[in-house]
Formats: C-alpha cells, sequence, structure tokens
C-alpha cells in the first residue's frame, strides 16, 4: 500500500519542531489505515535516528543544505526521486519558506494539486482529505484531490510530536537526485534574535497599530521580558516599519501557541487571529470593548493601554 | 523589458467577521452587502514592481491579466491606471469557481499568448483562497524559474537580483530572465491613480479571451475539473467567555488582572 512521506527540515543538524509535527500527523494517518511513513531529510544518520524514533518507518538523506528555503528545486528533485522510492501517494511538509515554494512546485511537476497550510487531516478509503483555513480566517474549507499524489503544507503547531520512542528502528539510506537550481541563492540572512524566539516562548506580549509609536514596544518588551516571554507584532504595525516582519504574527507572519497571549491594541483581524489562536489563554489589551480581541479573550481590560501597560507592569512587580 | 501583470479580484479581505456570509450548500462566499471586492492586496505591490522596473529600464511594455467575472475589468483598469500599458481579461463561464491550479494553467497560457514576455509578476498569495501557488505554477508551466515572496528586486540586463522574506529573515537570490517572481506586503505601498492617469486608461485597450481562445480544453476547466475539489466550506464557530476586568483605577484594573493572571498560573 502507498505510504507518506513527509520532508523534515533542520537546522544546525537537528530536526526543526515542525518535522516532529509531521511525523504525528503522518503516523496518524497510518493509524487510520494508511501505508507506511518515510521521511527525507538533508543531515547525517543522526538526524535519521531522530526521525525514526519520532514516528518514521524509513529515512532517506540528501546532503545538508538541499533543503534550506530557497532550494526549492534541488528539494523538489530529492522529493520526486524520495516520493518513487518509498512508494508514497501522500506528500507532507510545513507551511515554511521552503513549503510554501516546494509543494506547488512539486504539485505541478506530478500534475496534481497542493492543499496549504491544512491543520486537520483525515484518511477514508486511503484518500486524503484535509481541513485548511482561507478568506483570512474567516472561513474553513475541507479539500479532496484529484490527482493521484496528494501534496499538503501543515500549518505550524498544529499537531504535537510524539514523544521518541528508542525501541523504533527503520531503514536510513541516502538518495541520489540531481536537480536544476536556476534561482541561485547569494546570501541568507537570519533575522536579529534577542531573548526568547517567538515560536518558542509560553508567553508573548504583541502590539498592533492602536499603539500609535513604535516606542511603545519598549513597554512591551519589559512586560515580555518579566514574563520570560517574547514580543511580537501584527501586520499593521511592521508595515508601519514599528517592528521587524520576522516578529509578525498571522496568516503572513508566525504562529504562536503561547500558554498566555497578551493582545495590546490589537483588533484581532482573522489573518491575526490565524497565527495565535491556537493560544490557551488570551489577554486583550484595547479600549474598545467590541474589538474581536476581546470577544475572544479570556480576559480583557477596555481602557487605554498607556494607562493599563505600565500600571501592570507595576502590579506585577509587587505579586513577587 | 516586457512584464506581464496577473492581478486578481477578491472579496475585500478586511470585511468584518460579522458581515462574512458563506452559502454552505453551494460551497460559497456570499458577497457582503455594500463591501465593493477589490484586488487582490498583493497585486497591486506586482504592478507597482512592474512599473518601477519599466522606469528603469526605460522602455518595455506592462501587460495585465486578470481571469474573472466581467468585473474583474476593475482589477484591470486599477492597474492601467497605475500606469500598466494594456490589459487581457479571461473570461467565460468555464473559469467559474475553479481554484488556483487551474488559474495558473489559463495565466500561462494567455501570457504564451500574449508572447515576448520577460518577465511575469505576481502576489504572493490570493487572499480569498490564501493558497500562493500559481506563482510556482505558472513558472512551471512556461518552463522557467520562480522567486517568490520578494521585497525588492532590480534588473541588471537579464539578471534579476531579488531580496526574498523568508520565515526567519532575508535573502538574496538572482534569476536569469524569462522569470516569475511573487510579491510580499513588505514591497511597500503601491502608488494611488491620479486622475490623468485614470482619464488615459480608459482609452487603453482590454482584450478578452474565452477557454477556447486559450485552447483549454473542456476537461481542463470547469468547477467539475478542480485539482483541488471543494467538499465543504463553512464558518468555524468561535466562543466568547471573556471576562471584563472592571475597576475604579487603571492601577487597581491592573492589580486585578495580575492577580487572575496568577490565580491561573499564567504568571
Ligand atoms: C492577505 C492578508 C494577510 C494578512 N496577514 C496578516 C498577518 O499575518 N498578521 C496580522 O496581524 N495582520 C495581517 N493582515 C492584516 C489584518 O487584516 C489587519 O489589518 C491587521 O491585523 C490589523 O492590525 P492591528 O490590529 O494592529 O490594527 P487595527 O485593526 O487598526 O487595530 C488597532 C486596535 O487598537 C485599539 N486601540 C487604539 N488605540 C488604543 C489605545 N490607546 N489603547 C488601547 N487600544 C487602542 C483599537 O481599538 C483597535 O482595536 C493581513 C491582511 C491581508 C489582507
Ligand atoms: N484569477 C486570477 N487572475 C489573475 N491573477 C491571478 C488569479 N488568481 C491568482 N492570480 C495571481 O496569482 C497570485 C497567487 O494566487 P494564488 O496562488 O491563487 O494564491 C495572485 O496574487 C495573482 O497575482
Amino acid at each position: 500500500m502507498p505510504g507518506t512521506l513527509i520532508i523534515a527540515e533542520s537546522s544546525g543538524g537537528a530536526a526543526a519542531p515542525v518535522a516532529l509535527e509531521l511525523l504525528a500527523a503522518a503516523r496518524a494517518l497510518a493509524e487510520q489505515g494508511g501505508g507506511a511513513v518515510s521521511a527525507l531529510a538533508a543531515g547525517d544518520a543522526a538526524l535519521g535516528r531522530t526521525l525514526i524514533e519520532h514516528g518514521a518507518d524509513a529515512v532517506y538523506l540528501t546532503p545538508a543544505g538541499s533543503l534550506d528555503a530557497g532550494f526549492a528545486e534541488t528539494a523538489a528533485a530529492a522529493a520526486l526521486a524520495t516520493r518513487e522510492a518509498a512508494d508514497a501517494d501522500i506528500v507532507l511538509m510545513g507551511q515554511t519558506s521552503l513549503g510554501r515554494d516546494l509543494a506547488p512546485l512539486m504539485a505541478f511537476r506530478l500534475g496534481t494539486a497542493a492543499a496549504m497550510d491544512c491543520m486537520a487531516l483525515t484518511l477514508a478509503d486511503g484518500r486524503l482529505r484535509a481541513t485548511r483555513s482561507c478568506y483570512g480566517g474567516n472561513a474553513n474549507a475541507e479539500v479532496t484531490w484529484r490527482g493521484e499524489t496528494q501534496i499538503a503544507t501543515l500549518k505550524l503547531k498544529a499537531w504535537d510530536a510524539l514523544a521518541p520512542d528508542a525501541g523504533r528502528d527503520g531503514p536510513v539510506t541516502a538518495i541520489e537526485a540531481t536537480g536544476e537550481q536556476r534561482v541561485r541563492v547569494i546570501a541568507t540572512e537570519a533575522a536579529e534574535a534577542s531573548g526568547v524566539r517567538l515560536e518558542d516562548a509560553d508567553v508573548v506580549v504583541s502590539g498592533g497599530r492602536g499603539l500609535g509609536d513604535p516606542a511603545a514596544f519598549g513597554a512591551l518588551e519589559e512586560l515580555a521580558r518579566m514574563l520570560g516571554g517574547a514580543t511580537g507584532a501584527s501586520r499593521a504595525a511592521c508595515d508601519l516599519g514599528w517592528y521587524p516582519p520576522s516578529q509578525q504574527v498571522g496568516l503572513t507572519g508566525k504562529t504562536v501557541t503561547p500558554n498566555l497571549y497578551i493582545a495590546v491594541a490589537i483588533s484581532g483581524a482573522s489573518q491575526h487571529m490565524a497565527g495565535m489562536s491556537g493560544s490557551k489563554n488570551i489577554v486583550a489589551i484595547n479600549r474598545d470593548p467590541d474589538a474581536n480581541m476581546v470577544q475572544v479573550a479570556r480576559f480583557a481590560v477596555v481602557e487605554d493601554y498607556k494607562k493599563i501597560v505600565p500600571a501592570l507592569i507595576e502590579a506585577i512587580k509587587k505579586l513577587d | 523589458m516586457n512584464i506581464v501583470v496577473c492581478v486578481k479580484q477578491i472579496p475585500d479581505p478586511e470585511t468584518p467577521a460579522s458581515q462574512f456570509a458563506v452559502d454552505e450548500a453551494a460551497k460559497r462566499v456570499i458577497p457582503a452587502q455594500g463591501i465593493a471586492p477589490v484586488v487582490n492586496p498583493y497585486d497591486p505591490q506586482a504592478t507597482e514592481a512592474a512599473l518601477r522596473l519599466k522606469d528603469a529600464a526605460g522602455e518595455g511594455r506592462i501587460t495585465v491579466v486578470s481571469l474573472g467575472a466581467d468585473s474583474a475589468r476593475d482589477a484591470i483598469k486599477h492597474a492601467l491606471a497605475m500606469g500598466a500599458d494594456e490589459g487581457v481579461l479571461l473570461s467565460d463561464p468555464a473559469f467559474e469557481n475553479i481554484d488556483s491550479f487551474q488559474t495558473a494553467v489559463a495565466l500561462a497560457k494567455a501570457i504564451e499568448k500574449i508572447g515576448d514576455c520577460d518577465l511575469v509578476l505576481m502576489g504572493r498569495a490570493a487572499a480569498d483562497w490564501d493558497m500562493g501557488v500559481a506563482p510556482q505554477g505558472v513558472a512551471e508551466l512556461l518552463g522557467v524559474p520562480a522567486v517568490t515572496i520578494a521585497k525588492s528586486m532590480t534588473a541588471d540586463g537579464s539578471t534579476l537580483t531579488v531580496e526574498r522574506v523568508l520565515d526567519d529573515g532575508f535573502q538574496m537570490v538572482e534569476v536569469d530572465l524569462p522569470a516569475v517572481v511573487s510579491i510580499s506586503n513588505e514591497f511597500g505601498e503601491p502608488r494611488y491613480p491620479q486622475l490623468r492617469q485614470i482619464m488615459l486608461a480608459a482609452k487603453k485597450t482590454v482584450q478578452v479571451w474565452s477557454a477556447e481562445d486559450l485552447g483549454l480544453e473542456a476537461g481542463e476547466t470547469g468547477e467539475a475539473n478542480r485539482w483541488l475539489p471543494l467538499e465543504a466550506l463553512y464558518i468555524p464557530t468561535v466562543e466568547s467567555n471573556v471576562e471584563i476586568i472592571e475597576g475604579d483605577s487603571p492601577e487597581e484594573q491592573a492589580h486585578t488582572l495580575a492577580l487572575k493572571l496568577r490565580e491561573a498560573k499564567l504568571i
């Protein structure tokens, strides 16, 4: 029976969190009657071993770097060769810089479709059905595929990685594939990161256009630091140049699922919600009681943030 | 340099959730009363990118292509008013409710029919279905490379240098023309059409091509032949259990909030 291939991205030789989420999604399909789970990774046997322990039945290795952002053409050659070798009719990858390019590129090369940014998958009679959000998060669509190969990118953090099982075993082999890389990558520049990474933070404090002033992010950063968290922003704030795009939360930014998300002067447009509605607890600080963010929050303070944020910093200091 | 820009007309993506409605049986979005459709927000940025490249090159022709209902003429007119030279509307009952994959096929055929194209500029995604696949598709179908999610771009002869936005930073890439590039919001604000330009645009030609004009077979178009069949469309439910933190002063509100967060072990 044809199986599932996942594209396992890595960073610094270690599996990226999304790679383990993909394995969890693929194992869930296997439990619904799907075939074996294979993984394609760019790295060494140790990386292969990690993927096996987290749910892969077999791992195919391609040289380090060939699944990096910007190298979709190289990645497509490896992924297409692996799909054949592994006999997979489902191919899953993350909604990442690589996945956004690789999924449609592979799809058009195979004459099939790719469903982007999926948040749920089910298998019926061996065929995939995916749920994805559309219209900026206002609607959900359920889709199937006409073509034989079913390609999907998965929304980040929509699946929980499985605990590693050292008892699992499976083959780790090299895959040979060369593809013409017409797009020449000259330089890749990582965004400046200080403190806790937004995607990993337990607490996120985000600011929006309603701050009215880029300097206001200083207080949000102070609050985030006190809570051991990270600072994010709405796209409106990023587009105004108030905060770097790498800290943007939402449909076209980061997906975060912290324990606590504090939204300061953010209205809660569906495209922003798309990146943070998985937060366990939302606090809204907004002077508009009808703002969507207030409606979806667990706690809300309807007041000028300029009065609340400094007072909240002081109040938290006094708690300890 | 000859450039084709692809623009799509979509329901306003900033339609408030309260006015957003879906016909679940027909699996379609019901247009919100009094909210006019707009040009997909990334697409005027693609037009802007084309105009800047043409200005820098000092020559060339910019053709705007839109696939859609007759109302999609407005999206084309908008690009013409920004300064593009001519338009093509791909319009056919067989194009109703097709997906981004079928759209890419039609766009690629149209670009071949236009001919002599050095660069295709598109938006990073259409903000109705939020797919972001047509740029890779058009490139693959035309047999040229794609560079996606561009923030800025310069041309030197037949080489294009593009700065891309990544999840965690930026990337500089180079590609030889012909190529497809998709533009992201980080590119910056597109120019606003001036009255004189709007009047000039009225005189520019917009051709209309059908599926047959593009040489598309019946089996390639139509909702029934979607590559990604739509099985269901609905509005997800969101619950509201908000507790509004009251108080006589901001200090009191802040103090109550801090206590509640501590009680819930959130801080
Ligand atoms: C295709 C597409 C993709 C998008 N992707 C994203 C995305 O990834 N992320 C994203 O965030 N957005 C995204 N957007 C934009 C989104 O639609 C909204 O426009 C944006 O999120 C609004 O940002 P905001 O909430 O900061 O600003 P606004 O909507 O302007 O809200 C400002 C809020 O601040 C409040 N406020 C004002 N002053 C004060 C004060 N003194 N004290 C307290 N509250 C105050 C107001 O009541 C209001 O609720 C996207 C849009 C499109 C079309
Ligand atoms: N119907 C259409 N007409 C013209 N261009 C389109 C159409 N659909 C998609 N595009 C182009 O393809 C980009 C990405 O669309 P998509 O892959 O559908 O998200 C858009 O920003 C447009 O530039």
